[in-house]
């Protein structure tokens, strides 16, 4: 079986790596602290512009994955992972999968140069929000699910059609859409402005993510690439890779939270942290955790490498989410009735697990994903 | 440190060497005589031990050079490894004197006594007994799954000789001779038909005071080393091959040592759940079309996969001195999931011929076998639960388990 050069490959962070982890920790642990996600989580826009700027700019947060010649900072996967584990560590409100990662790869991989030059700047300084709307009524990522039609007409495209679970689609000053002409899908640039968009946010379980859904009435497009060129799965990869590496963060803040409230929490004359039947599932969730984080690193690696990664990013998309989601029903379980309660802030993690499970398909679809992706 | 620039004279050395002694045609015996004499069949040992007091990286690159050679090695294999370790570490210059050299040459098999019926995860419990009479001291008792003790010369053996002492702090480390009259050895069959291991009886068998290792009553201390070298040594690859360069009687002898030494090992691959059969096995069932099948198979990949990734981190981790010591825990909880999973999926596969066994079965017994081997994994060196146990008080700082077994030995409850 093979996956890629992943599958030998010895893997460690450098220092610098390590260094620029700790800077985002900090940052993160100060500006994004449950009282912020959960002021945030209730406005309509979902997210603290002066936050957003420093992110965008003292961290360059949202241009790490994008080469300096488009305005970033020509960083790759194995970066963007360590920022996306920061972010899920801290349950950060903002549109940086949305718009850096999904619009941005979308744009890097899929759009012309004189585009990429014109587009990714803006999303690379965060000065705007963009957003890539993909999926359509399954919520499912594949080729034929998305039906979305596009016409030529004049020198540009009109749109219509609806599309779902939209990642920042509410905020977005731009939307990347794919759309299917007579030459198969395409990538198109819709300004969110334009005549014939509505975008009606959905009412998410998660309410630190803001999700739209967006109807397309003849909007005029621009092509982005080549017409029926829209190179789907490599975004795909990409954006999972980061994906998993920012659950497995959520994961760990969890597993971190489980085991502190295990030591504290006394019943019956003791900690209940001592009794066998909590400090078993505590070791068991450090081994999902640590098999899955491998899983995140090494997709992330693989995707540096250069190399095929649609089957390491599936594995990584199917074992993070899983173990993310076991990890909050943990963690929920051993906090025991006040777990269960709104003031308790694991609900929050709970709710983003939840719906990062069935985001970008879920591990079923990726299993059977990464069985095809290896001629199984 | 070890320069590359040593390392390639080194090199040479060995080449230049093997050239002028190394002979298909001797025996097996004569050859590992020139090599304990030479000191190249146990290259980091001390100088005055057979060894030549190289570093790990020059054994590498010795063994190397061997293998390119097609020479044969000393005989290190198995418990006479943990027997020298231990001697090496703990034993005075007359115990390495008498049984070091007998080792390398493979003229003295070991097997290793720690094990009894009433203390399994609780090694520390052993209440074979060792009682002075005399310039002696008498065994009674009986020990458990210990491998090889059927071929064995001599045994690794610990056993409580102050009761009054706290259970630790009681026990004393020897070596005993296994051919003698107090000592009765039987072989232990397996739920999977394999006998790999023995029950070993004492009866009044006898230790001499020069057998004794380390200090009186210290002996925990030292059998903690041996379960070092013996954890160390399940990484290692456990099988040892008899590759053939080209022809000689040597070849012959080796290939019978080799044989004896695997015996007990054959069923290990299946132990660990074979994934590696797993998408040619439903491939050839038809299997690989039912879509609730083809979920389990991608979720094994999947953990096995990440297992392996972890071991790589790990691996890195190790060499950067980042470790916190018990991680070893996390990738043996991982092995007795992907084995319990691959069992099930190999089953799902098999469907109604998983009744089946022996070699009209599916691929000719190895799928049952695989069956009834994987409840093993999740017991042999070290239980899931202790696992569980060193994971979340070593490595997760929870609260250690209340103790009941602090005091006098004697008084302490046991089976």
């Amino acid at each position: 079986m093979m996956i890629g050069r992943g599958t030998l490959m010895e893997f460690a962070f450098t220092a610098e790596q390590e260094q620029f982890r700790e800077i985002v920790g900090r940052f993160l642990t100060d500006k994004s602290p449950t009282t912020a996600v959960r002021r945030l989580m209730d406005t309509e826009e979902g997210y603290e512009r002066q936050v957003w700027q420093q992110l965008c700019g003292e961290l360059g947060l949202a241009g790490l994955h994008i080469p300096e010649a488009y305005g970033g900072s020509g960083f790759g996967p194995v970066e963007l992972g360590v920022a996306m584990e920061e972010q899920g560590r801290a349950l950060l409100c903002a549109p940086y999968l949305g718009s850096a990662v999904m619009a941005g790869y979308a744009i890097l991989l899929g759009a012309s140069e004189d585009q990429k030059q014109k587009l990714l700047p803006p999303i690379a300084t965060g000065s705007k929000i963009a957003s890539l709307a993909v999926t359509e009524r399954s919520g499912f990522w594949s080729e034929t699910d998305v039906n979305l039609a596009a016409t030529p007409e004049g020198g540009g495209y009109r749109l219509s059609g609806q599309k779902r679970f939209v990642l920042n689609g509410g905020e977005a000053d731009l939307m990347v859409v794919v759309g299917r002409t007579a030459a198969g899908l395409s990538l198109f640039a819709v300004e969110s402005g334009a005549d014939g968009v509505s975008a009606s946010p959905a009412p998410a379980m998660d309410p630190t993510r803001k999700i739209a859904d967006v109807i397309f009435d003849n909007v005029p497009a621009v092509l982005l690439g080549e017409e029926g060129k829209a190179p789907l799965e490599d975004i795909y990869n990409a954006v999972l890779i980061a994906f998993a590496n920012e659950m497995i963060g959520g994961a760990q803040a969890l597993l971190t939270s489980a085991i502190d409230y295990a030591k504290l929490r006394v019943q019956f004359g003791r900690a209940i942290g001592s009794f066998q039947a909590i400090k078993h599932r505590c070791a068991d969730l450090l081994v999902q955790v640590e098999l899955a984080k491998s899983t995140a690193y090494q997709a992330a690696q693989t995707l540096a490498a250069g190399e095929d990664a649609t089957v390491a990013a599936s594995m990584a998309k199917a074992a993070a989410s899983e173990c993310y989601l076991h990890a909050a029903k943990e963690c929920i379980q051993f906090h025991g009735g006040i777990g269960f309660t709104w003031e308790n802030d694991t609900h929050l993690w709970f709710k983003r697990a939840k719906s990062s499970e069935v985001f970008l398909g879920t591990p079923k679809q990726h299993r059977e994903r990464l069985l095809a992706a290896m001629g199984v | 440190m070890i320069m590359d620039t040593d390392l390639q004279s080194l090199r040479q050395e060995v080449k230049a060497w093997l050239a002028d002694n190394w002979d298909p045609q001797r025996s097996l015996m004569d050859w590992r005589i020139k090599l304990v004499e030479s000191g190249w069949g146990a290259p980091d040992w001390p100088e005055e031990f057979y060894g030549k007091n190289l570093p790990p990286a020059a054994v590498n690159a010795i063994a190397e050079e061997f293998a390119a050679a097609g020479a044969v090695g000393s005989a290190q294999s198995g418990v006479r490894f943990l027997a020298s370790a231990t001697l090496l570490e703990h034993g005075n210059d007359d115990q390495k004197r008498t049984y070091l050299r007998r080792i390398l040459t493979g003229e003295d098999a070991w097997c290793q006594l720690f094990s009894e019926p009433g203390s399994g995860s609780d090694l520390a419990g052993a209440t074979t007994r060792a009682d002075r009479k005399g310039d002696h001291w008498i065994i009674n008792g009986q020990k458990v799954w210990n491998t090889s003790a059927h071929h064995a010369d001599y045994g690794l053996l610990v056993a409580r000789t102050d009761w009054d002492q706290p259970k630790h702090k009681g026990l004393t480390y020897f070596i005993i001779d296994m051919r003698q009259p107090g000592v009765e050895v039987r072989q232990l069959k397996q739920m999977n038909g394999h006998a790999s291991f023995n029950e070993v009886f004492f009866t009044d068998a006898k230790v001499t005071d020069d057998q004794l290792v380390g200090t009186l009553n210290d002996g925990w201390q030292v059998a903690v080393t041996t379960l070092a070298y013996e954890r160390r040594s399940f990484a290692r690859i456990r099988t040892v091959t008899a590759d053939r360069h080209g022809d000689g009687p040597i070849y012959a002898e080796y290939a019978k040592e080799v044989e004896i030494a695997n015996e007990p090992y054959t069923w290990y691959p299946q132990r660990a759940g074979r994934v590696d059969l797993v998408v040619e096995r439903a491939q050839e069932t038809g299997a690989i079309d039912d879509p609730a099948i083809r979920q389990e198979i991608a979720k094994l990949l999947t953990l096995n996969q990440s297992a392996q990734w972890y071991g790589a981190r790990l691996r890195e981790a190790q060499k950067a001195g980042t470790t916190r010591g018990p991680e070893g825990s996390i990738s043996k909880i991982a092995a007795s999931n992907i084995a319990r999973l691959a069992s099930d999926v190999h089953t799902s596969i098999t469907d109604i011929d998983a009744m089946l066994t022996g070699p009209q079965s599916p691929r000719d017994g190895i799928i049952a076998e695989i069956l009834v081997s994987v409840p093993a994994v999740s017991i042999a060196g070290g239980t899931d639960e202790i696992q569980r146990n060193i994971i979340s008080e070593r490595l997760l700082d929870m609260p250690k388990e209340p103790r009941f077994d602090t005091g006098p030995f004697k008084d302490v409850k046991r089976n």
